[in-house]
């Protein structure tokens, strides 16, 4: 009995905010200062970046295009995260709101790879003299955006959603695994790509001059994926049940 | 400024995504919030 309540109760917590009404009263108050926040954050952030942070002596003004990919790659595997952190809500607690987010942050997460592999390559050109090389970090990331591929097109491709929803979770969370292969790739392999300017254990290698743009810029770029994923659930939430309420209304009616 | 088409490349493709997207998302929203206070009079504010 105490194993079985101690199970229930990190379920019951996750799904007092499984509630529909109650998640879209939550998103509804927080939603407006989060677009905000993203707004400011990354006007601040790029306009820093383009016009008040200094050259590189290395690499020159190119450098100013780590404002835009360094922070479109932190989301490309932290959205990755929240998507395997979704799956596994649905299949191990069955949280009904969790389908439909990992089903959202799919399509954003894939937009935001897309972008750090585009910047990432436009970056190259003048740095590498080339725009792709099949090195270890750029292959394990174009792996995580065709994982994001794999979800989209998984979760849409079952007539039934649920049989699509479990699908695309089986995926990510067999996906994961890039996510630290990508983060140390560098490390292990000897790469074009350079390696972390910024990590959690250590002291960046970025001059502060360079690294407080990069940061609210990164804040930037983080509020508006989070801001973008909470919008479009909110719409799955509320076409979801647009879809129920015009089926109850078809039986009544017949 | 070294360099400049392609950092003007890479910060337009950092604003028009993020944009893009939210524009999307918030027109996605709208259209599912007026359609779900047709038919559910709970949802009208």
């Amino acid at each position: 009995m105490e194993a079985n309540s101690s199970f229930g109760a990190p379920r019951r917590s996750l799904h007092r905010f499984a509630n529909p009404g109650r998640f879209l009263r939550l998103t509804g108050k927080i939603l407006p200062w989060l677009s905000f926040g993203a707004f400011f954050l990354l006007a601040v952030g790029l306009g820093w970046g383009f016009f008040g942070a200094p050259a590189d002596w290395q690499q020159g003004d190119a450098v100013r295009i780590m404002f835009v990919h360094v922070p479109a790659a932190q989301l490309a595997m932290g959205g990755y995260l929240a998507l395997a952190l979704c799956s596994l809500l649905s299949i191990v607690w069955r949280h009904p709101l969790a389908d439909l987010a990992a089903s959202e942050i799919s399509p954003v997460g894939a937009a935001f790879t897309g972008l750090c592999l585009a910047t990432g390559s436009i970056w190259g050109r003048p740095m590498w003299g080339t725009w792709w090389t099949w090195d270890a970090r750029l292959t394990s990331v174009l792996i995580l955006f065709f994982l994001y591929l794999g979800h989209v097109a998984l979760t849409r491709a079952f007539d039934d959603p649920e049989r699509g929803y479990r699908a695309g979770a089986i995926l990510s969370l067999v996906g994961v695994v890039n996510v630290p292969i990508i983060k140390f790739s560098v490390d292990w392999w000897n790469t074009l790509h350079q390696p972390a300017s910024i990590s959690l254990t250590g002291a960046p290698s970025l001059h502060v001059s360079l690294l407080l743009p990069l940061l609210v810029a990164s804040l930037g770029y983080a509020c508006a994926f989070a801001a973008i994923v909470i919008a479009r659930t909110r719409a799955a939430v509320m076409e979801r049940r647009v879809r129920a309420l015009l089926l109850t209304h078809a039986k009544e009616a017949a | 400024m070294t360099h400049l088409p392609y950092i003007v490349a890479a910060y337009a493709l950092g604003v028009i995504v993020p944009a893009w997207l939210g524009i999307a998302a918030f027109l996605r929203m709208r259209d599912a919030g007026r359609r779900l206070a047709t038919i559910d009079p709970r949802h009208r504010k």
